[in-house]
C-alpha cells in the first residue's frame, strides 16, 4: 500500500467515508449522493464485502454500479429490493446510509425539508422529510456534507427535524432512547461524530492543512477533540484506482467547488 | 364484465372535494392522461395523496388542490418539483408532509380497514409537530413503548397508470419496482386505472407473469386505454421519463403566466394534440429510461 502523493479533497473524502461502514458486517449500504455512494463501493471492494447496494433503482447487485453512463458496463443483479423492502430493511435496523442534510445542530438532528420557522410556508421548500425520521429512528446514519460552515452546522436547532438525533426532550416519555445511532460527520474540513460525552460532537481527524480551530470557527455548536485526533489518511495509489473504476467519468471533480487538492497548504 | 370508460367519464365521476391518490413515484408512472383530463375540468378542493411527481405540481398550479398529504414531491433529476415548491412557498395549499414510510403505513391501514398504524418513525422528528392532530399510544406489552398512531389515510379514489389490462379490470403493472400502487389501490373505494395497453385479456399460461398484477380486479371501477398516458413521466417499458420536457416545464415556472403557457400550448387542446405537441410518438417511445 504506497500512499498517494497526488490527489484531491473529494478523493480524500471519499477514502474518510468509506471507514463509516467499516465493522458492519452484512446489511444494506446506501450513500446517496456521487462521493458517499463511491465510498460505499470503495469500502465493499476493499474492507467491507458485507455490504450490499442496489443499482440505484430496484435491484441489488453483485459489484457497486459505477457512476455515470454505463458504456458497455452491465450490471449483474443479485436481489430484488423495492422501495417497499428498502422500508423492510430500514426498519430491521439492517442498514447504513450516508446521508447529507442541508443543516445539522448540536444533537445531530438533520434537516432536508424546509428553510425557516413557518412550515406551513417555507421561506425556502427543499426536499420535505422524505425517509429521513424512519431511517433515523431505525438504522445507523452517517453524514458527509460538501461545504462546511455555520449555515450547514448551525448554531441553535434545525429548522426542521427531519433526522432524529440525541434531543431528550423531543421524544415521547416511555420512548427508549437507545436507537439513535449516528456514524462518521465527514466534511470538506475533517471527520467527527457525536460520540463525546453526552454525546457531544468530537473531531477525529483533520484533513491536511486544516486547523482544529478553523473547524470550530465554522462550525455553530462547541466542538472536542476526540483523544488521538490526528490528521485524516490520506488515499493509497490501490483505493485511487478503485475510486477511479468507481466514477470513470470523473463526476467526483464537479462534487466541491473549484476541486481543490487533498493536500492544502497550511494557513 | 366491461369496465372500459373514457377519460371524461372518469372525470364526471370524480367530485369536487374528494381525497384522491395517485399511484407511481416521482417521475415513474405517474397517469398523467387522466390528470391532464382533470386539469381540463372545472373539478377543485381535492386533497392528493402521493409520491408525488409532476402530477402533484401541475394539479397545485392549475388551482385544483386544497391539501396535499406526500412523502416528497420530486422529478428526481430535478429534485423539487417547480410548481410544488411554488404552491409551498406561497403557503397555497396545506400539507401533511409524512416520512416516506408513515404514508406506505397510512395507505396500508386503510386497505385493512385499520384506524391506524403503530410505528416508532416519526417520533422525535417534525412530523410530530407539524401534525399535531397525530396521537401517540402507549404499547400494551410489557415493553411499554410510546408509539405514534398514524391515522389510516382513506382515499375517495386511486388512479394508478398499468402496463397492460383488459376489460375486466385485469391488469399487469412492468418495472423493477411495483412502488406502493397495491396500497393506493387498496386503500380506495374507486380504482381508476389508464393503461398502457389494452388487450381482450391479459390470461397466460405462465404463472410467472402474473408477478405483475399487482392489485385485484375487484378494486378496479374503470380502466381507461390511454397508450403513452404516462408521458411526460416513465411508464416500463414502454418509455422513459422526458428529461427535455421536465426542463422545460420546470422553467415555465419562473416566468410570469408561466403555467398558463404551458397549459395552453400542451394540455388544452386532447390527449392526441398533447402527444403531438410535446414532438410525437415516436419521440415518447424513443426516450431511454435513464440510469444514475
Amino acid at each position: 500500500m504506497t500512499n498517494a502523493n497526488d490527489f484531491t479533497l473529494a478523493e480524500l473524502i471519499i477514502v474518510a467515508a468509506a471507514e463509516a461502514w467499516r465493522g458492519d458486517g452484512e446489511l444494506l449500504a446506501t450513500g446517496i449522493g456521487p462521493l458517499p455512494r463511491i465510498a460505499a463501493g470503495l469500502a465493499k471492494l476493499t474492507f467491507a464485502p458485507g455490504l450490499q447496494m442496489t443499482d440505484g433503482e430496484a435491484l441489488l447487485v453483485e459489484a457497486p454500479v459505477p457512476l455515470g453512463p454505463r458504456g458497455d458496463y452491465k450490471p449483474k443483479y443479485t436481489g430484488w429490493m423495492p422501495y417497499s423492502r428498502v422500508f423492510d430493511s430500514v426498519w430491521s435496523g439492517r442498514r447504513h446510509a450516508m446521508v447529507t442534510p442541508v443543516q445539522v445542530d448540536r444533537f445531530g438532528q438533520g434537516n432536508i425539508s424546509a428553510l425557516g420557522p413557518d412550515f406551513q410556508k417555507p421561506k425556502v421548500q427543499m426536499l420535505g422529510v422524505r425517509g429521513f425520521p424512519g431511517n433515523s429512528i431505525s438504522h445507523k446514519n452517517s453524514m458527509f456534507l460538501p461545504n462546511h460552515s455555520r449555515r450547514t452546522f448551525v448554531e441553535g436547532e434545525v429548522d426542521v427535524v427531519a433526522s432524529v438525533g440525541f434531543k431528550k426532550d423531543s421524544w415521547p416519555a416511555g420512548a427508549p432512547d437507545d436507537f439513535v445511532k449516528l456514524g462518521l460527520v465527514v466534511t470538506n474540513l475533517c471527520v467527527f461524530d457525536f460520540n463525546g460525552p453526552d454525546h457531544a460532537a468530537q473531531v477525529l481527524s483533520l484533513h491536511p492543512g486544516v486547523s482544529f480551530d478553523e473547524v470550530q470557527d465554522n462550525t455553530g455548536f462547541p466542538l472536542l477533540k476526540a483523544a488521538g485526533m490526528g490528521q485524516t489518511a490520506v488515499p493509497t495509489e490501490e483505493q485511487l484506482a478503485i475510486i477511479e473504476r468507481l466514477d470513470p467519468t470523473g463526476i467526483r471533480a464537479a462534487v466541491l467547488k473549484g476541486n481543490p487538492s487533498g493536500l492544502r497548504k497550511a494557513a | 364484465m366491461n369496465k372500459q370508460m373514457s377519460m371524461k367519464a372518469v372525470v364526471a365521476e370524480l367530485r369536487d372535494g374528494m381525497t384522491i391518490g395517485v399511484g407511481g413515484w416521482g417521475p415513474r408512472r405517474k397517469p398523467m392522461a387522466l390528470i391532464r383530463e382533470i386539469l381540463r375540468s372545472d373539478l377543485k378542493d381535492l386533497t392528493i395523496v402521493a409520491y408525488g411527481g409532476p402530477e402533484v405540481g401541475m394539479l397545485c398550479a392549475a388551482g385544483k388542490v386544497k391539501k396535499l398529504i406526500y412523502g416528497f414531491v420530486s422529478l428526481d433529476i430535478i429534485p423539487i418539483e417547480p410548481y410544488f415548491r411554488k404552491a409551498r412557498e406561497a403557503g397555497s395549499v396545506k400539507v401533511t408532509e409524512l416520512d416516506e414510510g408513515l404514508l406506505l403505513l397510512g395507505l396500508r391501514a386503510a386497505g385493512h380497514n385499520e384506524p391506524f398504524a403503530a410505528t416508532r418513525v416519526g417520533l422525535g422528528s417534525s412530523v410530530m409537530d407539524a401534525n399535531p392532530e397525530f396521537k401517540t399510544i402507549r404499547s400494551p406489552y410489557e415493553d411499554g413503548q410510546e408509539l405514534l398512531a398514524l391515522p389510516a389515510i382513506k382515499l375517495d379514489a386511486a388512479l394508478i397508470h398499468v402496463s397492460r389490462a383488459d376489460r375486466a379490470g385485469n391488469t399487469l403493472t412492468f418495472g423493477p419496482d411495483p412502488y406502493f400502487d397495491q396500497l393506493f389501490a387498496q386503500a380506495a373505494e374507486k380504482v381508476y386505472v389508464t393503461t398502457e395497453e389494452l388487450v381482450e385479456s391479459i390470461a397466460s399460461e405462465n404463472p410467472e407473469d402474473m408477478k405483475s398484477n399487482l392489485f385485484e380486479a375487484y378494486l378496479v371501477k374503470g380502466v381507461v386505454e390511454a397508450p403513452l398516458g404516462a408521458h411526460p413521466t416513465t411508464s416500463h417499458y414502454a418509455y422513459g421519463w422526458d428529461q427535455p420536457h421536465f426542463m422545460h416545464y420546470a422553467e415555465s415556472a419562473g416566468e410570469e403566466g408561466g403555467w398558463q403557457a404551458y397549459f395552453d400550448r400542451f394540455i388544452a387542446g386532447d390527449e392526441a394534440s398533447y402527444v403531438e405537441s410535446v414532438g410525437g410518438e415516436a419521440h415518447i417511445r424513443n426516450l431511454p429510461i435513464p440510469t444514475f
